[in-house]
């Protein structure tokens, strides 16, 4: 600036100019400052924003593996099928919010207009089933089971369908090959949820608002495997959704096969047979309740026991998972899910859990044994065991006199294990314990209880080991209800509640001596005790039981097997579990369990087997049957059944027929046998995709099979 | 500078011999030789980089360009041939003549203005602020006013202080200007222009800041417009979704399809060119035409995507150069009177682009303001010229200092 002082220039103006400068310049370096922040600072994620803007997706959706059985033969794979779907933000956009279209389309479908109006709402917390839950923008599905005739009806006529597809689309079917429905073991799919994609965003596998996701079963545990990915094409497009190019593109990856342990036939016979055995439970008097036995629920397990892996596995009642597909009725829904459904999609296999009643006692005589006693001692067998004034009666047996453990096994002595049991708890200190031992217990730990086995099926249950911890716990959430009801003791119910207020913290004698043959607290799953048999079979490892076998991708070419694993070994040593295991097929020839395997070629095949029979208070009693042979273990419970050898016993003896080709004379037929030897090799794959499978006869002959031979 | 001029420099002119045409352009005392250059190629600059992306925002707009991708190009460049052939005339005739026709001109833009509000005038983005003319072409009258507004106050307001008598312009003189002021504004609130009125405020207050009235009169005038802006609030002069409009820049979510998304894709446009941009005419967000009104009031998003945050800082920083010039030719004139209209200019361009870019970045209320130069805009683009011609005659005219 000049130093000659100018006319008109004074220094207030002077000043002011400045500050005009200031003011202008700090404004622009604003205008920087918030353009850093825009382009340099948070660009990426404007620069995500601007990519999603731009790009369209149209998505083409992956073919969905297929579940096999151990030999091939698809226990779900899928089916094109004509699917009808609504697309709701078109029917919005009609002026009656697209009640005409509907009405015209359950015209068409012949379906009332009400469920197919329920099938298109969307589901919120007030909204009961059949709702629609996935995404507002994808087309809903009203049914799947469109005939060719309804499609061309809907779409000749698209004018008075605005919103209505109907269009060929690939939907999961459970083919049910020989009448083996597998339901709980296959689970079922549903469409994915919106917190579900926000999940899965950033994680290996995103998921489409298309997807459907396995909701239980092995359709849950290998959803990734299964559902391969979906092609994604994008297109560049501008505000008007006009195409302007086409990004980055992915191809559609089919997903992978999942090859189970499951055979199909077996599988077959194991389902008709645990529904035969609880059939004939409800033809028994039952003399304690004076009624039939109900024989409400049931599962059966078949296990190869030098690997653990699932030959077949039923739990009853059952359903027809095909009641999934394309979206679930709410009729089929209600009698899935109701109060008086009886839960059908219970894997009771693996999540249903009882008492073990005598069945268990292999883990109370490798106690015995661990705490010092003699297998081959003597130990008297008594009609009755008496501590104090209560008496423990020994439910299932006689007074045998003075045995050794295993012939206790084979009769299923209660007073034997009595006896040992509250010696046992004698030595711990009785109702003043110091450092307990805890011999049966720690045992009923070893062997797997009150753990998971870790089978590849989710929501498995864990069953209960009623040790001291948990008394304690158990009295402390409980112990309020238990005083105040305890109060005014008069009846049964209080007094039991009175007695468990002031001790139920305590182990208490009885506990024990219940405990030591399987009943009172104690909680297993058929699972665990499947794996628990097996172990005895194959020389003491717990396995993981497994059901998925392998994973193959779609040409075949990649195979990924899923080996066995253990989880444990028994506590035994090779001697007493040798002991065990000859106790066990004396269970089988001359025990409890022999007038259910007679004529069984106990030479060629050896059987062994335990039977148990647990009590439940305010029902009937489980029956549980637990049997091996060096290749296979079968265990089935059924529910308010009666004993186990009389309720399960048929059933389970049929299971080994068909595995073996035994027939009712004990005869062997090679030829008959469905599988003497377990599964060893897998099924092949061809790189089409084509998988060569035997066909299967379904067990009854009342239904044709339709799905037997090859499928894709 | 060569020897013969220099010899020249000290002849008197009266009795040189008459120089030749290059000799006239060149000599110390020429237009050309005081222009200055630095403002003038800023200014330029900033304009053709308009024409580029004027171009990039329209060339694929087919409903706009009437199917010649070229045709918004061509046109900011004629504009801003003509905005040059202004900014000449302005300088020919000097700002000295052209004060004494100022009440002409401040009449003329009113009348022009008022105008607009008659049948003559038409609606763009609800606001009337449009005058049509024969030919296809259309004015944006409020435009012109802010030249008028500047113009008329510093002839008011540097009249007495020009003159010698006093040194600031005293309360009657100020309430004068404030009182002329009062009709361009008023003309233009009816229409209603709200972008253009908060334009003709910081000119307003930038004239009188420079026209070193009294600071009463500035705190007042700021005091006036905060107290306008909570009576509007508190009373509920404005609908409940104007003011949501208003406020939709800071928060998408009050007009999410009409403001807010305007905002929303503008953020997104510029905050994805990163530090070097998406390249010219790459832009996802300007090609797919997310970002409305692009070539005009967002013209600023496609430099932010398509140049990135060196080619968008860089009109920033030309920006700056030319104000930082107007700032300079403000402080070197002597008359009051060329100071208030250089200041007047200053605040006019400064809050325009501030107002501007602002919009775009999120940080301003969205209005329909040009920005000046790089915006489409044939009105909008005269008027800037002839502010510039306004500055250089200002420039031209001041005794030329011995410390330049």
């Amino acid at each position: 600036m000049s130093n000659i002082p100018e006319t008109g220039r004074t220094s207030r103006v002077t000043v002011r100019l400045i500050a005009i400068q200031i003011l202008v310049f700090s404004l622009l370096l604003t205008l920087g400052g918030r353009l850093w922040y825009l382009q340099i600072r948070n660009g990426k994620e404007y620069a995500n924003q601007a990519r999603s803007n731009h790009v369209q997706q149209v998505i083409d959706p992956a073919t969905r593996g297929s579940i096999l059985d151990a030999r091939g033969v698809p226990l779900a794979d899928n089916q094109t099928r004509l699917v009808v779907s609504a697309s709701r933000t078109d029917l919005l956009k009609i002026k009656d919010r697209g009640k005409a279209v509907l009405a015209r389309l359950s015209q068409v479908l012949g379906m009332p207009e009400q469920e197919i109006r329920n099938k298109v709402r969307l589901c919120d917390a007030k909204t009961p089933q059949p709702c629609w839950n996935g995404s507002p923008y994808q087309p809903i599905p009203i049914t799947d089971k469109a005939t060719t005739q309804q499609a061309l009806q809907i779409r000749e006529r698209s004018e008075d369908f605005p919103g209505i597809s109907a269009e060929p689309t690939a939907v999961r079917r459970y083919a049910a090959p020989g009448d083996a429905n597998s339901a709980q073991v296959l689970g079922y799919l549903s469409p994915v949820t919106d917190d579900e994609i926000t999940k899965a965003k950033d994680s290996r596998s995103p998921l489409l608002r298309s997807d459907q996701i396995g909701r239980s079963g092995l359709e849950r545990t290998y959803d990734s495997e299964l559902r391969g990915k979906a092609g994604v094409t994008r297109y560049e497009v501008d505000n008007l959704g006009r195409v302007i190019g086409k990004a980055k593109s992915d191809r559609a990856v089919p997903g992978s096969h999942v090859i189970t342990s499951i055979d199909a036939r077996v599988q077959a016979i194991a389902e008709k047979e645990l529904d035969q055995a609880q059939k004939d439970a409800r033809n028994v008097f039952d003399k304690n309740t004076g009624t039939n036995y109900k024989a409400d629920a049931g599962a059966v397990v078949v296990m190869e026991t030098k690997t653990g892996r699932v030959v077949a596995m039923a739990s009853s009642p059952t359903y027809d998972p095909n009641a999934w597909v394309g979206g679930i009725s709410g009729k089929d829904y209600a009698k899935l899910t109701g109060k008086d459904s009886n839960y059908p999609l219970l894997n009771r296999a693996i999540q249903g859990q009882a008492a073990p009643g005598s069945i268990f006692k292999v883990i109370s005589t490798t106690a015995a044994v661990n705490a010092g006693y003699d297998f081959d001692g003597h130990y008297p067998c008594t009609s009755a065991f008496n501590i104090g004034d209560q008496v423990f009666k020994n439910f299932e047996s006689e007074n045998y006199g003075a045995i050794s453990l295993g012939r206790a096994l084979e009769v299923s002595c209660d007073t034997v294990f009595y006896d040992l049991a509250y010696k046992q708890w004698q030595k711990d200190g009785g109702n003043n314990p110091t450092h307990p031992a805890d011999w049966f217990y720690k045992t009923a730990h070893q062997f797997g209880l009150g753990k998971e086995t870790g089978i590849d099926l989710p929501n498995e249950v864990r069953g209960r080991v009623p040790d001291r911890q948990w008394k304690k716990d158990y009295w402390q959430a409980n112990k309020d209800g238990w005083c105040a009801q305890g109060e005014h003791a008069d009846d049964y119910v209080s007094k039991i509640a009175k007695e468990n207020c002031e001790s139920g913290m305590k182990m208490r004698a009885g506990d024990s001596v219940n405990y030591s043959i399987g009943q009172g607290d104690t909680l297993v799953t058929p699972i665990q005790m499947a794996a628990i048999y097996s172990a005895i079979a194959n020389g003491g490892t717990l396995y993981n039981p497994t059901v998925g076998k392998a994973i193959v991708s779609p040409d075949g070419k990649h195979i990924r097997e899923i080996r066995p694993t253990a989880h444990g070994k028994l506590p035994d040593s090779p001697k007493t579990l040798r002991q065990i295991d000859d106790a066990l097929a004396g269970v089988a020839t001359r025990g409890t369990a022999a007038w259910r395997f007679g004529g069984w070629p106990q030479d060629k095949i050896p059987m062994h087997a335990k039977t148990g029979t647990a009590e439940v208070y305010g029902k009937q009693t489980t029956g549980w049957f637990a049997t091996y042979t060096k290749d296979y273990t079968v265990l089935m419970t059924i529910s308010q059944g009666g004993t186990g050898s009389g309720s399960a016993g048929p059933a389970v003896r049929k299971i080994y027929n068909a595995l073996y080709g035994v027939d009712d004379s004990g005869q062997i037929d090679e030829k008959a046998a469905l599988l003497p030897q377990p599964q060893a090799s897998l099924p092949k794959i061809e790189s089409d995709g084509t998988i060569q499978a035997q066909p299967i006869k379904p067990v009854s002959e009342t239904l044709p099979d339709e799905e037997e031979g090859q499928q894709e | 500078m060569t020897a013969s001029h220099s010899s020249r420099t000290f002849s008197i002119r009266r009795y040189a011999p008459e120089p030749g045409a290059w000799g006239k352009i060149t000599a110390r005392d020429s237009v050309v030789r005081k222009l200055d250059w630095i403002l003038l190629l800023s200014c330029a600059a900033l304009s053709l980089i308009g024409a580029v992306l004027v171009h990039s925002a329209t060339r694929n707009r087919t409903e706009l360009n009437h199917g010649e991708p070229y045709f918004f190009f061509l046109r900011h460049l004629l504009n801003t041939g003509i905005g040059l052939a202004l900014a000449a005339l302005t300088i020919w005739l000097g700002h000295r003549t052209l004060r004494g026709a100022v009440p002409v001109l401040f009449g003329l833009a009113v009348v022009l203005a008022l105008l607009v509000l008659t049948p003559l005038g038409s609606t763009i983005n609800g606001s009337r602020s449009w005058l049509a003319i024969p030919g296809g072409f259309s004015l944006q009258p409020a435009e012109f006013t802010k030249i008028t507004i500047t113009l008329g106050m510093a002839m008011i307001l540097a009249a007495r202080v020009d003159a010698g008598d006093r040194p600031h312009p005293d309360h009657r003189t100020v309430v004068q200007a404030l009182g002329l002021a009062a009709i361009p504004v008023a003309v233009i609130l009816l229409m209603p222009d709200l972008g253009s009125v908060m334009v003709l405020g910081a000119i307003v207050l930038g004239v009188l800041m420079a026209s070193g009235a009294s600071n009463r009169w500035i705190l007042g005038l700021l005091g006036t417009g905060v107290v306008g802006c909570l009576a509007i609030w508190q009373f509920g002069l404005l609908d409940e979704y104007q003011i949501a409009r208003f406020a939709a820049f800071a928060n998408p979510s009050l007009d999410p399809a009409g403001v807010g998304y305007n905002t929303n894709q503008a953020r997104i446009a510029i905050g994805g060119g990163g530090l070097t941009g998406s390249g010219l005419f790459r832009g996802s967000q300007t090609t797919g035409q997310f970002v409305p009104e692009q070539q005009t009031d967002f013209i600023f998003t496609v430099a932010g995507e398509e140049l990135g945050f060196l080619g968008a800082g860089l009109i920033i920083v030309l920006l700056g150069v030319v104000l930082w010039r107007a700032c300079r030719i403000a402080r070197e004139t002597t008359e009051l009177y060329g100071t208030i209209v250089a200041a007047g200019i200053v605040a006019w361009f400064a809050f325009q682009a501030f107002e501007n870019i602002g919009m775009t970045l999120g940080i301003m209320p969205v209005t329909g303001l040009p920005l000046p130069f790089v915006s489409y805009g044939g009105t909008s683009m005269f008027a800037v010229w002839i502010a510039i011609g306004l500055l250089q005659s200002i420039r031209a005219q001041r005794p030329v200092s011995a410390a330049r």
